[in-house]
């Protein structure tokens, strides 16, 4: 199985510029610790010393912010979208 | 594109200091916290006195070292110092000794305060090369920023919730902008665009252009200041989506303090939400530091953000300056409408019913007391948003063109029998 991960703009230097990236991991969490085994340093980058998502920084699985599903215990299936957005403004 | 950088100094990250320069950049690359623009504030000092600002025409402009722009502005020159009223019978609904309404419900040209963050973020968009500017939307930012564009010659792309009142839809396209509807909340269309704009090379406002455009929003502070004579408000009430617009207006207090424009009297500043969506009121009244996402449900489209960006930052300034919050249901937004209405005239959008029914209940509670003076940020206009009221403000009373009925309508027409 395989989810595709997004790869935001403030993070692709970290990606060689790569905007997508695909993970093999069952959860969110694990994806993200997928994700540095590829690129050592992105996950102080998305996970504070507390072992939380940073508070500026929102992750969706399919469109759904994962603080409505279950956090990094999120479970990813094949073909799931994983986007990370930094909070963005009111308007 | 200019190399002057005027008063700025840089971006600086909220959360680690780190610096960047003055582009059109938003977030920190190490921990994705909010970059804001840092000034050169002894420059300043030197250049905004009270007499230098006294030949400057009665525009938000009139405060130009204070806001991000490198050189003199080029879009929305005439946006801002909208009216502040004393609001005398207000302030008996109310409950409170004083209060006053800052009205950019008559903010110009789109009637609401994002022409202030609007002409901010385009001056400097095209500053920085821009041609084609965008946003995401609950409807004002849309309308402003296609009216500002127009009229600045540069192509506006406009992105909002497809379920928006018919009028803040319209008052988009009018202006020949391309108006986008999403079929989702306004997270999601924010979420959107947050991809978009890594992707495209558009002037995003309130994405990449965001420290910039956020920084409009504290030209209400100093405003409502100099109408005061220079005094700091005891209170002020806000309204919060994002939680922005309430972290700005104190910013930009505490800027007038550090600049010696006004004396530090300790301005308090409280935030108002609907209850239909209300993360960051919910959180201060738990006493929480960070809030719970929500999804929206409520009248009050235009502060119908879930995920509120500048929510921590909110929390942190109502707690800071001794302020409360509090949030109001459909029914009490729309009394609230209908009492700043018929109080003091002023028919603003359900925004404003948020920020009236909100202070109501805060004086209710205590937490601005009765002896005080408070300033009510009333931040959009009624028209907008007709839908809201549709159905709860009565109907007018028809009759035939002939006297007769006339008089038999005042016979059975205890709105007209009791003048």
């Amino acid at each position: 199985m395989a989810a595709t991960i997004r790869i935001p703009t403030p993070l692709r230097k970290l990606t060689n510029e790569q905007e997508t990236v695909e993970i093999e991991s069952a959860t969110v969490g694990a994806a993200i610790d997928e994700l540095e085994g590829k690129f050592p340093g992105i996950k102080e980058r998305l996970v504070g010393e507390d072992g939380e998502v940073r508070r500026f920084v929102n992750v969706y699985v399919n469109e759904e912010d994962i603080r409505f599903l279950e956090n990094q215990a999120t479970t990813l299936k094949d073909g799931d979208d994983v986007s990370i957005i930094p909070a963005i403004a009111g308007g | 594109m200019s190399k002057s950088v005027g008063f700025m100094r840089a971006l600086k990250c909220r959360e680690c200091g780190r610096e960047y320069p003055l582009e059109a950049t938003h977030v920190c690359e190490f921990d994705f916290g909010p970059l804001e623009v840092v000034y050169d504030y002894d420059k300043i000092k030197k250049s905004m006195t009270k007499a230098a600002m006294a030949k400057r025409p009665e525009t938000m402009w009139r405060f130009r070292e204070l806001l991000p722009v490198a050189d003199e502005p080029t879009v929305g020159t005439r946006v801002g110092y909208t009216p502040l009223v004393k609001a005398d019978r207000l302030a008996k609904w109310l409950g409170v000794r004083e209060a006053w309404v800052k009205n950019d419900a008559v903010n110009y040209p789109t009637l609401s305060f994002k022409d202030r963050v609007v002409s901010v973020a385009l001056s400097r968009a095209k500053e920085l090369g821009f041609k084609t500017v965008a946003c995401a939307s609950t409807g004002n930012l849309a309308n402003s920023v296609a009216a500002n564009a127009a009229s600045a010659g540069l192509d506006a792309i406009v992105f909002i919730p497809a379920d928006l009142e018919e009028g803040k839809i319209l008052n988009s396209l009018i202006y020949g902008a391309r108006v986008v509807a999403i079929r989702g909340h306004y997270d999601e269309v924010n979420r959107l665009c947050a991809e978009i704009a890594g992707k495209y090379g558009w002037a995003f406002v309130n994405v990449n252009m965001r420290p910039y455009y956020a920084e409009g929003s504290k030209s209400m502070a100093y405003e409502v200041t100099e109408q005061l004579d220079w005094n700091l408000p005891q209170h002020t009430v806000v309204p919060m989506a994002s939680g922005s617009l309430l972290t700005k207006i104190h910013k930009g207090y505490q800027e007038l303090i550090q600049l010696g424009l006004a004396r530090d009297t300790k301005p308090t500043v409280h935030g108002a939400q609907a209850t239909g969506c209300s993360p960051i009121s919910v959180a201060f009244k738990q006493g929480m530091d960070f809030f719970k996402p929500v999804k929206p449900d409520t009248i009050a489209k235009s502060l119908a953000i879930g995920t509120p960006a500048d929510g921590f930052y909110a929390l942190k300034v109502m707690k800071e300056t001794g302020g409360a919050s509090d949030d109001v249901t459909d029914d009490e937004i729309r009394e609230a409408m209908s009492a700043l209405a018929e109080c003091e005239g002023i028919f603003t959008e359900t925004a404003g019913g948020v920020t009236v029914g909100v202070a109501k209940k805060l004086v209710a509670s205590g937490k601005i007391p009765a002896e005080d003076s408070v300033v009510l940020c009333v931040t959009g206009n009624g028209l907008k948003t007709l839908d809201a009221v549709q159905g709860h403000v009565g109907k007018p009373a028809e009759i035939k063109p002939s006297l007769r009925e006339f008089e038999q309508l005042i016979e059975s027409d205890n709105k007209i029998k009791s003048k």
